[in-house]
């Protein structure tokens, strides 16, 4: 894996995990934020899957769909390739985020221009292409709501489709009438906290960048391998700016994005309004393929990112996590995000997915704490669309994070784990140990309750009581009350 | 019906009672308990925070140890979990042929309590009695990976004298997640507060859950803020009768 892919794709300098998250669990705001935010669409969410008699039907399918695309993702690609090509656009192969990088740059220099109008995307943050436009002298104005305001805040995203979930609507105005006026329009005098007036200034704002800005830089939702067409769904009509006024077009796209066939959109079109944001529909659905002669951009350039994504194809556990859709409803649900928020998971895709997705794409030694910043309880597994099992891919990586470990001399954890499985080894053993614990918990333990342990076990009796060891086991009341020899 | 009991390590060595209220209960129903004395853990704790080939020797051993049962009960939804559905893994990926098809055979026969007693043993009514004010939580594992649904609500419906407190934001986590809550403390501080406040809103006396490790974390609470609610296992309400003087 290349340097650079991790760099931008897990932001150097965030805590691990569990660092982190003791920052964020302690600041009352953001929590505050993230539990009012994530209750309301889990509420909607669950209120519109109901609705549809054949939601389960629909999940299978798309996952099925998913799972065959990755299958034969070699053969969709070349595919896709020759229908976009086809119809008039170009198609560019990027190994990893330094070359698609290299590629959107350069494809903005040639057109002369110094600025790009850009619609929110997922591969884009993932390869820190903003960055890389800036370093090249090109400015990159975000679009999209939620996006700006990161972007003016100079923040980074906390949710993969509320980016600014983390903030609440008085800080937006406080961030709108200090920043709004370096990147152009400024905030209009005496702005209120009123969502409507919010609005109202980011639209006119960002309606002189859609009105000026030549080129425009998306991500794609989906690509049609049969018939070349690129979708992009979303809520605010930004995207739609942005994929029809400008002259040139450069669209970036994960490769595992890519579906069989057009026909294909119908399942996904219908799971993931429902699953995002609690729609019904997307109010603005993008289909394009190719060029138009005097309609829509006249210079389309579509931007096949791997960057990790063979990589992690090649775990035959791991791989389902490609069949990500981006529709957030993991986030949502998962106990542990809506404590911590995003940015504890220190990468641009956070929450489960995230935990499971950024180890494979960056490598495990890149973020060995993420696949542990779950209790398994399998709410993310549930709520996914394309059934992705959360849970098993990540009890699959911690094995692998503890294998990357493995060496001559062991961790102070392998050490505990080891010694644990020889206790636990024969039932000789195991009462050997028990006997032990249960004399060392009543020496310790006041009226049957332990209030503070030792070393590893500090953490859990800083908060709660713990029984003291009964005084006597199961298996030796058994021995005592049934005669019958057991094996 | 012949059941063998398996108790797992926690149970045994924390809460034996649990273990002696589900013989008693099943005992009380006409049914032999067996205990099958060279049994020790599932594993779930080296397999769950990445030790796979140190649970190698606990699958290995649970296969042998329950081989000749037709029927197991486990009052633990999380270890019965772990054994229905990952023994499975960690027998195909360190395991040879032979334990791969030892641990299909006995794996699929483990059940939870509350799927015993409603699928197995056909019984709602286990002709308890509880006077008491209770609420329940359905812990991850048993709703999530079990599936068990309501069953253990429907056992609880049939005890006397119950009054069952219905629980806010029943289906979170209480953020106990065996290491997790080591690891991760502070988020599962957080989780375990916000779960503790929903209990205490119901004005229930007793907490129950079909799992005694995270009764023992929420408890762990309980205590702690002596909010005066006690904790007892599913199985504990289920076999208590009214000769008993609770």
């Amino acid at each position: 894996m290349s340097g650079t892919t991790a760099d931008s794709l897990v932001w150097l300098g965030t805590p691990s995990f569990p660092e982190a998250a003791r920052t964020a669990v302690a600041d009352g705001r953001l929590r505050a934020n993230l539990r009012g935010a994530t209750r309301t669409i889990r509420a909607r969410r669950s209120t519109l899957a109901a609705e549809l008699s054949d939601w389960e039907e629909l999940r299978t399918s798309a996952a099925a769909v998913k799972r065959n695309a990755l299958r034969h993702l070699d053969t969709h690609l070349i595919r896709l390739e020759a229908a976009v090509t086809a119809a008039g656009g170009t198609v560019h192969w990027a190994a990893d985020a330094a070359e698609a990088n290299r590629i959107v740059t350069g494809l903005v220099a040639a057109t002369g221009e110094r600025e790009v109008v850009k619609v929110k995307s997922m591969a884009t943050q993932e390869i820190g292409l903003n960055e890389a436009l800036a370093t090249a002298g090109i400015r990159a104005y975000e679009t999209d709501l939620a996006e700006l305001i990161v972007q003016l805040g100079d923040d980074r995203p906390s949710h993969i489709l509320v980016p600014a979930i983390h903030k609440n609507r008085s800080e937006i105005r406080d961030l709108f009438r200090d920043s709004m006026a370096a990147w152009g329009r400024p905030a209009p005098e005496g702005l209120s906290d009123d969502p409507a007036a919010l609005a109202e200034a980011a639209r006119r704002h960002l309606r002189e960048k859609f009105l000026r800005v030549k080129v425009a830089v998306s991500g794609a939702n989906f690509a049609a391998a049969d018939t070349g067409t690129v979708a992009v769904v979303e809520s605010e009509g930004n995207g739609r700016m942005c994929l029809t006024l400008p002259d040139t077009l450069i669209t970036v796209m994960g490769i595992e994005k890519v579906l069989p066939s057009f026909a294909d959109l119908e399942v996904f079109l219908q799971l993931l309004p429902r699953s995002s944001t609690g729609e019904r529909m997307n109010p603005y659905t993008s289909l394009w393929t190719g060029t138009t002669d005097g309609d829509g951009p006249q210079d389309f350039h579509l931007v096949l990112l791997d960057n990790g994504r063979t990589a992690t194809l090649r775990d035959t556990v791991g791989r389902q996590a490609l069949a990500c859709i981006r529709c957030s409803a993991c986030l949502n649900v998962c106990p542990v995000y809506e404590r911590t928020g995003g940015h504890s998971y220190g990468s641009v895709y956070p929450g489960p997915i995230g935990a499971v997705l950024t180890p494979q794409l960056a490598g495990i030694e890149h973020a060995p704490s993420l696949p542990f910043a779950s209790t398994l309880c399998g709410a993310c597994y549930d709520a996914c669309p394309v059934k992705i099992d959360i849970p098993e891919v990540l009890v699959h990586l911690r094995a692998r994070a503890v294998d990357s470990k493995r060496g001559p001399v062991p961790t102070a954890e392998a050490l505990v784990m080891k010694a644990a499985a020889a206790t636990l080894a024969t039932p000789h053993t195991l009462t050997a140990a028990q006997w032990v614990g249960a004399l060392g918990g009543r020496l310790l333990s006041r009226q049957g309750v332990l209030r503070s342990l030792p070393g590893p076990l500090a953490h859990w009796s800083r908060t709660r009581d713990t029984p003291a060891p009964a005084r006597g086991t199961f298996r030796a009341w058994w021995r005592r009350t049934h005669r019958q020899e057991g094996r | 019906m012949r059941i063998a009991l398996f108790i797992t390590c926690f149970n045994d060595t924390l809460y034996p009672q649990t273990g002696r209220a589900v013989v008693r209960l099943l005992e009380r129903l006409g049914h032999t308990v067996e205990f099958p004395r060279a049994q020790t853990c599932c594993g779930q704790m080296h397999f769950n925070t990445g030790y796979r080939p140190e649970a190698l020797s606990m699958v290995r051993r649970f296969a042998k140890v329950f081989a000749g049962y037709e029927c197991v009960v486990t009052p633990s939804g999380s270890c019965a979990g772990m054994i229905r559905e990952h023994h499975r893994t960690i027998a195909g990926q360190y395991g040879d042929a032979k334990l791969q098809a030892a641990v299909e055979t006995v794996s699929p026969r483990v059940h939870e309590l509350s799927e015993l007693l409603v699928d197995v043993l056909g019984v709602t009514d286990v002709d308890a009695y509880f006077p008491h004010r209770v609420t329940y939580h359905p812990t991850c594992h048993s709703l999530r990976m079990l599936r068990v649904g309501d069953k253990p609500l429907r056992l609880l419906r049939a005890v006397k004298g119950i009054d069952l407190m219905e629980l806010p934001e029943a289906d979170g986590c209480c953020g106990f997640g065996g290491t997790f809550a080591l690891k991760n403390p502070d988020v599962s501080t957080a989780m375990l507060a916000d779960k503790v406040h929903c209990v205490q809103s119901t004005g229930a006396e007793v907490l129950t859950a079909g799992d005694n490790s995270c009764l023992m974390h929420i408890s762990g609470s309980l205590n702690r803020l002596r909010t005066g609610i006690g904790s007892l296992h599913l199985a504990e309400i289920l076999a208590a009768t009214e000769g008993d003087a609770r």
